[in-house]
């Protein structure tokens, strides 16, 4: 038991770190579909410093917890325009945008449609 | 203010109290089973939905007012699916160029086998627990070709399994990871644990996780348990075979307060029948009975921050065979006729506890502590065997990341405490054995092709000393839907001579140890390295899914207790000089033949040999060569309405070799090998609604038999007398029928 109480107290002592090492942030990165989810949460996730990055589909929200002291929300939203998307500060160099699959031109108000009206359309039942 | 909250760290439990639908889509323009990340779900005409994550695999609420899932992602056809309940599905989306067309088709698949984890995993749904009559967990394994099912004698009708061509005490079996069969539960232990009780089964071949223990070799079978979440509020299942076996299941959720939920969980079981098929004078199954209770406790306070998982169970288990006209108040003792009790009680109380931080989500901590109190008191003719076994487990698990979510750790401190106290045939055996120790386990996932979990541990034991436990298992995506995986690790036991060879009670050899010095029993731990490799391809085959996989394993023995048979009047348990291993082969093929028609398969080729005294054999009763084969169909699957559900599994056995009987006299003698043996089950369910359904089953439909399967049947008491060359089925064709009642 006594154990267990120093564990949990390192635990919880871990957990008092300054803010700055776990930085939080959600930015908007543009993107349309799970393609695109793999492919910025890839690029957020390999970029030193960046610990977590989940990216939803549905509001375009991608929610990083980061290391201040080793990078800067800038540099991340480089590494993720480098890969082909647009990030609130950076836009993705246009030869990264052509690399990416047909079903991610996010630009294209055609595919961007396409999706919306996945969403919208529930099926026809049977 | 940082906000805390628990989970149960190492169930696939949700968060909250709800109920949960979770599944994961596959993407239908590759080839195999690949899952397909970013897809919409949403339940029809409701703001409620989830995205899928990178592998497919999702999670969202559940609600039996939720009845049409509406699942769309851009270049696929959209599809509703019609869902009659929590728990799990695996579906396929088809690619679709148009965008136009809507299909709908549902596939829940029972039983799959993992293309994302490093470890080898077959992972078994209610769905297929449902496929055979599955009365306790030794039978949920019938249908499954990674597990076969033997049966370890003639006389107490006990199915034993076996994996990788090893018996189940090589194996971790755990309930909830926690170890729950081992020790003296080893032989009957399978059998404690009603089939209702189970809500899915997670198999893995090769040494698997350094979390619970050092003790797995061959693999981990761990059982999920229903909970009172999630589980019907009311269940009732009634069964009865022609063998004079009935059986009840009833469970009972409630709802205690906002953060309480507790279920009881009751079964009984009894056959008072005599069967006596193949007029040996021995019973062919033993008359027995069954009361097992478990009542758990789920405690959810998201606010708080509290999630916890209590369990109590009791056991009494008693069985009676041998000679049909064998009575207990007259005949124990005597040399009257030939007679064997086996009373079982055991006590059980576990509890679970985990912490996630939500601030930093990667980080949680989770407890479990266990305690186990099994007494088992017997007697085979004259023979005695009691046991008694106290057990404590505790473990504290922590997780957490390195630099980033990629690079995963879980590292904690465990220990056990077993206290044996034996008496067989009038000689006491007492045995204390604790351990202490400390593992790390470091899982890397490249969010691609590559990932890679390597565990070590570290454990002080007051009997075998200091040692370490490597693991290591890795998976590498080759090409689309080709996964290779490699896995190799250590594993220690101490072997429960007695208690896991318990059969040799009926039988009238004398027990010989032949090493002393040793610290179990005079005997040294037993210690094994097991590799492996396997490969699995998804495909199309003329427009439908297929998969095809392939495994090698091999578990080779540094020590090992040989259990010695090859003295026809002598049991004879000594220290392993030279080597012992097992080579195991398995392919399988997987293939929907027609809508709602799908059929598996698999060869498996065991080469387990020992290096006894007299020289090199191979493992007795066990066949080189088997085969399985299943075939599951469904009407009206995806409809609201009534459907039949049709199962049918073969298992072949090739002939195995029968411990060397030439110094009997020949009467008693048996030949080198047993005969193959083919044995068919099959089992109609026709689901009348949601909440009632009936099955009809029969085992060995074509009637296969031992015909001889006690040694000196009429001289019981004589030397020869002998019921452990057991093969195949002494009984014969079984018919059960039985019925489901859920109430919601």
């Amino acid at each position: 038991m006594k154990k267990l109480l120093i564990v949990l107290a390192i635990m919880s002592a871990g957990l008092t770190y300054a803010q700055n090492k776990n930085a939080k942030a959600n930015i908007e990165i543009d993107g349309v579909c799970g393609m695109c989810k793999m492919r910025i949460e890839k690029a957020a996730v390999e970029t030193i410093g960046v610990k977590r990055a989940v990216w939803n589909v549905e509001t375009h929200e991608l929610s990083l917890i980061f290391n201040e002291k080793k990078i800067s929300l800038d540099a991340i939203e480089k590494n993720i325009a480098a890969v082909g998307h647009d990030t609130p500060n950076h836009k993705a160099p246009d030869d990264a945008y052509d690399a990416i699959a047909m079903c991610c031109k996010y630009r294209d108000p055609a595919v961007v449609e396409d999706h919306k009206n996945m969403k919208g359309k529930h099926g026809g039942g049977r | 203010m940082r906000k805390w909250f628990l989970i149960l760290l190492l169930t696939p439990l949700g968060l909250s109290g709800q109920q949960m639908l979770t599944g994961q889509i596959l993407d239908g323009s590759a080839d195999g089973e690949v899952g397909l990340g970013g897809v919409n779900l949403i339940w029809l005409d409701t703001q409620v939905g989830a995205v899928a994550d990178f592998d497919g695999n999702f999670e969202l609420p559940y609600k039996p007012e939720y009845k049409q899932l509406v699942i769309s992602y851009v270049g696929f056809k959209d599809d509703t699916l019609t869902v009659s309940g929590p728990g799990r599905i695996v579906h396929t989306l088809e690619p679709d160029s148009s965008l136009d067309a809507v299909t709908v088709s549902v596939e829940k698949k029972a039983s799959s086998r993992s293309f994302i984890q490093a470890q080898n995993v077959v992972l078994v749904s209610s769905d297929e627990l449902l496929k055979a009559a599955c009365c306790n967990l030794s039978e949920s394994f019938e249908t499954n070709p990674s597990i076969d099912v033997n049966f370890s004698d003639a006389v107490t009708g006990t199915r034993q399994i076996r994996m990788l061509g090893l018996t189940s005490p090589y194996i971790l079996i755990t309930t909830e990871n926690i170890p729950a069969i081992r020790g003296a539960a080893q032989t009957y232990g399978l059998s404690f644990i009603p089939g209702t009780w189970v809500e899915s089964i997670q198999i893995t071949k090769g040494s698997g996780s350094v979390i619970n223990g050092f003790e797995s070799i061959t693999g981990q079978i761990n059982a999920e348990l229903q909970k009172p979440t999630t589980d019907v509020p009311l269940f009732l299942n009634l069964y009865g075979n022609l063998s004079g076996r009935l059986e009840g299941n009833f469970h009972w959720n409630q709802k205690v307060t906002d953060k309480w939920s507790t279920g009881l969980y009751v079964h009984g079981n009894i056959r008072n029948q005599k069967n006596d098929r193949n007029d040996d004078g021995f019973l062919d199954m033993p008359l027995q009975e069954q009361i097992n209770v478990m009542n758990r406790w789920q405690y959810t306070d998201t606010e708080e921050g509290i999630v916890s998982f209590i369990n109590v169970r009791f056991l009494n288990d008693s069985k009676q065979t041998g000679q049909k006209d064998f009575d207990p108040s007259r005949d124990r003792g005597t040399t009257n006729l030939w007679g064997s009790e086996i009373d079982t009680q055991r006590f059980d109380v576990s509890g679970k506890l985990g912490f996630v931080n939500t601030e930093l989500p990667w980080r949680s901590l989770g407890i479990q502590g266990a305690f186990s109190y099994h007494k088992q008191e017997s007697y085979f003719g004259l023979r005695n065997y009691d046991i008694t076994h106290q057990s404590f487990y505790g473990n504290v698990i922590y997780n957490s990341i390195i630099s980033d979510s990629r690079h995963k750790i879980k590292t904690g401190i465990g220990f056990t405490h077993d206290a044996y106290d034996e008496l067989v045939e009038g000689t006491n055996f007492d045995r204390i054995e604790n351990s202490v120790g400390g593992f790390f386990e470091y899982a890397f996932d490249n969010l691609d092709a590559l990932t890679l979990t390597a565990g070590l541990r570290v454990d002080n034991h007051n009997r075998f000393g200091f040692f370490v436990t490597p693991r290591l298992h890795a998976r590498y995506e080759v090409w689309n839907k080709g996964v290779f995986r490699i896995s190799a690790g250590r594993g220690i036991r101490s072997a429960n001579i007695f208690t896991e060879n318990q059969q040799l009670f009926a039988t009238n050899r004398t027990i010989a140890i032949n090493d002393e010095g040793g610290s179990i029993y005079g005997l040294d731990p037993e210690i094994a390295w097991n590799c492996g490799v396997s490969f699995l391809q998804g495909f199309e085959l003329f427009g439908r899914k297929a998969d095809i996989a392939l495994d090698f394993y091999r578990t080779d023995f540094e020590n090992q207790v040989v259990v010695d048979w090859e003295t026809p009047t002598a049991i004879r348990f000594y220290n392993l000089e030279g080597s012992s291993f097992a080579n195991s082969f398995q392919f399988e093929f997987n293939y929907e033949l027609v809508d709602n028609l799908d059929f598996r398969s698999a060869y498996k080729f065991y080469d387990v040999q020992i290096d006894y005294d007299s020289g090199r054999l191979e493992r007795p009763l066990t066949p080189r060569n088997r085969i399985f084969a299943n075939l599951g169909y469904e009407i009206n699957k995806a409809d609201e309405s009534p459907s039949w559900k049709f199962d049918l599994t073969y298992n072949w056995l090739d002939q195995a070799r029968f411990a060397n009987t030439s110094q009997n006299p020949v009467e008693f003698k048996r030949p080198e090998r047993s005969p193959s043996i083919g044995t068919l089950n099959g089992q109609i369910t026709k689901v009348f609604s949601k909440s009632f359904e009936v099955y009809l089953g029969g085992e060995n439909i074509t009637d296969q038999r031992q015909t001889d399967p006690v040694i000196s049947a009429e001289n019981p008491f004589g030397d020869n007398f002998d019921t452990t060359f057991l093969y195949g089925p002494i009984f014969g064709r079984m018919v059960y029928a039985g019925l489901r009642l859920k109430m919601n």
